[in-house]
């Protein structure tokens, strides 16, 4: 049988979260406590215009948000995307979650999140859930400060189709033989690419598609 | 209505058969959630059932005598030690068809032994359904099969269904150097002191060693019957004596025996499908009285004015007082051997010579699509797994004969419960229908896809390589038979992909089949449902 590996879209598939809480929490952790309260402030009164941008166009939300982490060091970065895991993205596990990679593990398949967010944020949940691999954005960093910029290409829409389908091929994986997993219809693409998709807590736009395609669909818990 | 002894005369050995013959009322044929009323042609061989048995006058007094005087065992309160861990398992939806009237026949032998197990000072126990690979049942049906009093007591922490796929929930009891025979049953029975097994006999296939051996057991100790070769050296599902998958079956059972204490309490049904109001089903036509075709028509009028979800529902709702015609209890092989000699009692219908033509009404029901859909994979198994096998070890119809089947064949699934067989239906057979070629190529893909396991462990859906087993289970039949014709199927990729035939109406099939067989071609119709076997000679 042909090596594999099972692909999870991260936000609201294996987390009840999205990308803007990812921000919010970010925004709300720098700086000094007066500056935070102020930036607490601005960050709740523009999450629903985030969120609004979010469904829009993903490609353009994510540039424009990461210019936010402008001028923060990588260190303080990592140290807060792991204070961030243990406060917002471990108690948003969906139960089922592990036991829906563990049974992929048991089927032979390679681990892998792609995700829209920035790496270093998602590599305490990769770490905990014990995949074996993450396609994530990357931060652009010169000497030690985040420039605001993501290294292209950004990962979202058919740039994740993109990055699965050179990963089976650097990596020796059969993309026919693979699963993908996604909640949402932005990712049409990346489980259009791969050979076994699934619809995980879909949206009603890809409930709609998994319906047309017979896609498997998983109400997780 | 008729007198009781008139009824029995009617129905006396001979009568079952009938001969077609010029003036003959047309049949009342299921075809999916509604009837065909159909004229057949003058000589047409038509194989009714068996009226129904009659059932024990006291169900509890004879559970309570059979596990008093049980085969090959000592008496259940003997095996009964106060602080043992004990465990009850159960036959799962699939049996009967349709779901019986309750009280479930289930829920009395649990009402028995549970009080006999509180009377001895027994608590440790735990009720599971022994689902092996088929879907989880609901906590609804689950209610309504052992009662409410049992389910308020047990569920859900000591009253659930196997599962298979539960890592830590099963244990290998042997395993052969290559891994193609394994042994594995659910972790809480191999760690009880003794098991209980609760049964309900629907036909000869149930029961026995298959009800340990495939009930709780895991993927690959299933793979060792279920598969093409075992099948198609199966003579007959239903004939122990001619089956390669109840040899294989015993193999696994003498094993579990050796290992475990397995008290088995099986109870056997007889064929009183339809209740009052329905009940004419049961007869021959030529019996119908007026009241009778008033309420076919009816029936047949209404069903086909409802949208099909809607019929299906109805029908679904129609449970079926069934009788309990036996109870017996202790070792596996002896107690299953005294179900057996009641079930072919009730079932079995001598005639006389193969047919070059069968017909096989599909009803819209199997063991695999209760309160579901009847889907095409499910039609394909009714006609060419059960149906085709309901015999005892020589089909009605002769090699290379012809098999027509009365159902729409619609192209519909249930992605709640059968979300595997959607893929298997739409990718595997249009790349091929040769069994041992899907074996090869597609069985461990299915059966271990990420999705479907959680489909099947979380949700209410068949395990992901159920859809392959249906696949073989009509192996035996799509071997044997030349041809297959499916009358009234309302599209024609259905039947394509199936690799049959498709007529719009019962004539047209028989025409067609006739046009393969010669015009000289016996007929014969399986009256079917209620259940009815076949002896031919």
């Amino acid at each position: 049988m042909d090596a594999k590996a099972a692909f999870y879209d991260v936000d609201g598939t294996l987390v009840k979260t999205n990308v803007v809480h990812v921000y919010a929490y970010y925004a709300m952790n720098r700086g000094s406590l007066l500056g935070m309260a102020g930036r607490t402030l601005a960050t709740a009164a523009s999450v629903p215009l985030f969120a609004a941008m979010d469904a829009l166009d993903r490609k353009t939300f994510n540039e424009f948000f990461y210019r936010y982490y402008a001028g923060l060091s990588e260190d303080r970065l990592i140290s807060v995307a792991e204070d961030m895991f243990e406060d917002v993205l471990k108690p948003a596990l969906y139960e089922q979650t592990r036991d829906l990679i563990d049974q992929a593990r048991r089927a032979g398949c390679r681990i892998v999140l792609v995700t829209g967010a920035l790496d270093f944020s998602m590599r305490p949940l990769a770490r905990h859930l014990g995949a074996d691999d993450m396609i994530a954005n990357k931060m652009q960093f010169v000497g030690g400060k985040a420039t605001g910029k993501v290294i292209p290409p950004i990962i979202e829409g058919a740039n994740k189709a993109n990055a699965i389908r050179s990963y089976c091929v650097r990596e020796g994986l059969s993309l026919d033989q693979s699963h993908g997993y996604s909640d949402s219809a932005s990712d049409y693409a990346m489980l259009s690419v791969v050979g076994r998709p699934t619809a995980v807590n879909p949206d009603m736009r890809l409930r709609a598609i998994a319906r047309a395609y017979n896609w498997p669909i998983l109400d997780l818990k | 209505m008729r007198p009781l002894k008139t009824l029995k005369k009617l129905y006396d050995e001979e009568s079952q058969v009938v001969i077609t013959e010029k003036g003959s009322p047309p049949r009342a044929l299921f075809s999916g959630e509604n009837f065909l009323l159909e004229d057949l042609p003058v000589g047409t061989r038509v194989i009714f059932p068996r009226p129904p048995l009659e059932g024990v006058p006291n169900v509890k007094a004879a559970i309570r005598w059979a596990i008093n005087h049980p085969e090959g065992m000592e008496p259940l309160h003997a095996l009964l030690r106060p602080g043992m861990r004990l465990t009850c398992v159960i036959d799962d939806i699939s049996v009967p068809l349709p779901p019986m009237a309750t009280p479930d026949v289930r829920q009395s032998i649990l009402e028995v032994v549970l009080e006999l197990c509180a009377d001895s000072g027994v608590d440790d126990i735990h009720l599971i359904i022994a689902n092996a690979l088929h879907r989880r049942m609901t906590e609804a049906e689950m209610r309504r099969m052992v009662g409410q009093k049992i389910h308020d007591a047990f569920y859900p922490d000591r009253y659930y269904n196997h599962d298979a796929e539960d890592p830590d929930g099963i244990t290998e009891l042997e395993r052969s150097p290559c891994g193609s025979h394994v042994v594995a049953v659910n972790r809480r029975v191999a760690e009880s002191d003794l098991t209980v097994y609760v049964n309900v006999n629907f036909v000869p296939m149930n029961g026995g060693h298959k009800s340990m051996g495939t009930g709780l057991a895991n993927y690959a100790s299933l793979r060792a019957h279920h598969n093409p070769k075992t099948i198609r050296s199966s003579e007959s599902y239903m004939e122990p004596a001619k089956s390669e998958l109840y040899r294989r079956n015993e193999r696994i059972g003498k094993a579990i025996d050796k290992h475990l204490k397995v008290f088995h309490i099986e109870s056997v049904l007889n064929n009183r499908m339809f209740g009052p109001g329905t009940d004419f089903l049961h007869k021959r036509e030529e019996d119908y009285s007026e009241g009778d075709r008033l309420k076919f028509h009816a029936m047949r009028y209404a069903l086909s004015k409802m949208p099909r979800a809607a019929a299906r529902k109805v029908l679904n709702a129609i449970p079926a007082p069934y009788d309990v015609t036996g109870v017996f209890a202790g070792a596996t092989e002896p107690t299953h051997q005294k179900i057996l000699e009641k079930s072919w009692q009730q079932y079995v219908v001598p005639v006389q010579g193969q047919s070059d033509i069968v017909i096989f009404p599909i009803p819209f029901i199997s063991p695999y699509s209760v309160n579901s859909i009847l889907n095409p994979l499910l039609v394909q198994v009714m006609g060419l797994g059960y149906f085709f096998n309901l015999n005892r070890g020589v089909p009605l119809v002769k090699k290379g004969g012809v098999i027509i089947l009365t159902h729409p064949a619609f192209d519909e699934f249930d992605p709640v419960q059968h979300p595997s067989y959607i893929e298997f239906f739409n990718r595997v057979l249009p790349e091929t229908r040769d069994a041992v070629k899907i074996e090869q190529k597609f069985e461990r893909e299915f059966a271990e896809n990420p999705s479907y396991v959680h489909l099947y462990r979380k949700g209410n859906a068949y395990h992901g390589v159920h859809p392959l087993y249906m696949w073989y289970w009509g192996e035996n039949g799509r071997q044997h038979a030349g041809k297959v014709i499916v009358a009234g199927a309302e599209n024609n990729h259905v039947p394509a992909l199936l690799g049959w035939d498709r007529t719009d109406t019962l004539t047209e099939a028989i025409e067609e089949a006739r046009g393969f067989m010669g015009r000289s071609a016996s007929i014969s119709l399986l009256r079917i449902s209620p259940t009815v076997m076949v002896d031919v000679k």
